[in-house]
């Protein structure tokens, strides 16, 4: 069956659609690759139900997520496919415009997309602009496209409204994973999405990077194919860092689909499977990762901006001076308050990710002897 | 069904100097850095009254109170 990775990017004439695609997406039950995981259908008849022909197709590559490189690998491989995907939702959604925002740092991948766009013709190519997105974490957050689109600021917005309700110019605009919108073409074309997903490997694999892993491939399989762990893993950090770190044993059997993780209490999320070394201390990673989160707060909100510091402060104090009942208390507090009080949910995925860490290295926090941090990110 | 309100806060206005708190401690607190902690749920009826307060005393009008959504 052809998959998104590994077949030849070709353009041939877009499949005909209607808004009987939207049907076709339902019954593939798929979901989006961007992290949050939502039905593919319910956003797309949100916006069709409210386009008078002026919706807008926001393509999303930002690729904020600093070890995903799936969405770079897909664009400078496929980026016909990509295409197809945003040019068959703005037919069926009755879109005037598609942007193609993309991370303004993956140059080869926005070189390849403009390339395939040059081969495009019209009246779809005359419908394209490009953008690029800020390097910044929350820039790919959807209402943040948005507001940059709109005004030039990268930061999220207060919803409602919703992008689907009032989005780039005002209009019913949809803003879709470039993994999305790829799985969209090939079902248009030939009936029926792969299933497949495209993750990426990182941390102590033998090969990092990017596999597209069929609907039954488990974690275990996956890394094989990465050629194996270069040392015994800590833990697994699946769905990079708005995910969850997973036990080894308990992760090698996980299955690379949306619903079998959802069973499990995990998320696809934006595809990342890390593994942290045995060697690395998992208290200081975590540090390392809540710092770089806290510094992509947009700081609009209080208890993102005062509340992911305090946290990341507190990872921190753990990690330098050594374990105190204090500190380990604040976290499991704060990590509580925080949750649902932005008005993205970048602080959600922040804390998300560090009770996980709490829970799957609860000994390492509470034993933890004072030495000084190791970068990470 | 009789009339149901819910508080929301706008995390973007919010400057979190608490007046709100003060005005409702019932269903607001503060968390460690001074920002509002609603309770869960619809407003109970005999403070809907000083949740108006709250919501035209906020200083940048970060409240509102509105009627809860039905669930669909
Ligand atoms: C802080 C934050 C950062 C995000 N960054 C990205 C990103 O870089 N790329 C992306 O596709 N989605 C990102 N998202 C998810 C988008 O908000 C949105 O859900 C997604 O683009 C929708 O497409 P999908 O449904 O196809 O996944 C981010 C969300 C948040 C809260
Ligand atoms: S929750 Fe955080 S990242 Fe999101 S808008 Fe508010 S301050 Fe910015
Ligand atoms: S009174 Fe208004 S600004 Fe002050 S904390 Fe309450 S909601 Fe925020």
């Amino acid at each position: 069956m052809t998959g998104l990775l590994g077949t030849p990017d070709a353009m041939t004439p877009l499949p005909r659609v209607g808004s009987e695609i939207i049907d076709a997406i339902e019954r593939s039950r798929l979901v989006g690759r961007g992290g949050a995981g939502f039905p593919v259908a319910t956003k797309w008849r949100a916006v069709a139900q409210r386009s008078h022909g002026d919706a807008v197709i926001v393509v999303n590559g930002a690729e904020g997520e600093p070890q995903s490189k799936k969405d770079r690998v897909l664009m400078s491989e496929r980026p016909h496919l990509v295409l197809d995907g945003a040019f068959i939702a703005a037919r069926a959604l009755r879109a005037r415009h598609v942007i193609l925002y993309i991370g303004e740092r993956h140059d080869a991948a926005r070189s390849a997309m403009l390339r395939a766009l040059s081969a495009r013709p019209e009246p779809e190519r005359g419908r394209v602009t490009a953008s690029s997105a800020p390097a910044r974490y929350v820039a790919g957050a959807e209402a943040a496209a948005v507001h940059f689109l709109n005004e030039g600021i990268a930061t999220p917005t207060n919803v409602p409204p919703y992008p689907f309700e009032r989005g780039v110019g005002g209009a019913p605009t949809l803003v879709q994973n470039v993994e999305t919108l790829a799985h969209v073409a090939l079902l248009a074309r030939t009936g029926h999405t792969p299933q497949t997903a495209l993750v990426t490997l990182a941390g102590a694999v033998k090969r990092p990077g990017v596999l597209e892993v069929e609907p039954h491939t488990t974690i275990g399989d996956a890394v094989q194919r990465g050629g194996g762990a270069t040392e015994a893993p800590r833990a697994i950090l699946v769905g990079g860092y708005f995910g969850s770190w997973v036990e080894p044993e308990q992760a090698w059997n996980l299955e690379l689909n949306p619903d079998s993780l959802r069973r499990n209490g995990l998320g696809l999320g934006c595809g990342v499977i890390g593994l942290l070394p045995a060697s690395r201390c998992p208290v200081c990673e975590t540090a390392g990762i809540m710092r770089y989160l806290a510094g992509e707060s947009s700081a609009q909100c209080g208890p993102c901006f005062f509340g992911l510091r305090a946290l990341a402060d507190a990872c921190t104090r753990v990690a330098e001076r050594g374990s105190n009942p204090e500190d380990l208390k604040r976290l499991q507090r704060w990590a509580i308050d925080v949750r649902g009080r932005g008005a993205c949910r970048h602080p959600d995925g922040a804390v998300m990710f560090l009770s996980s860490s709490l829970q799957v290295f609860g000994q390492e926090f509470a034993s933890h002897r004072s030495h000084h941090v190791s970068r990470t990110a | 069904m009789s009339k149901q309100f819910a508080l929301s806060v706008d995390r973007i206005k919010c400057d979190g100097r608490g007046l709100c708190a003060e005005l409702l401690p019932e269903l607001i607190r503060l968390d460690d850095w001074g920002y509002p902690i609603l309770a869960p749920g619809p407003v109970p009826e005999h403070l809907i009254p000083l949740a108006q307060r709250a919501v035209e005393d906020c200083p940048v009008l970060a409240i509102a109170l509105r009627r809860t959504q039905l669930k669909k």
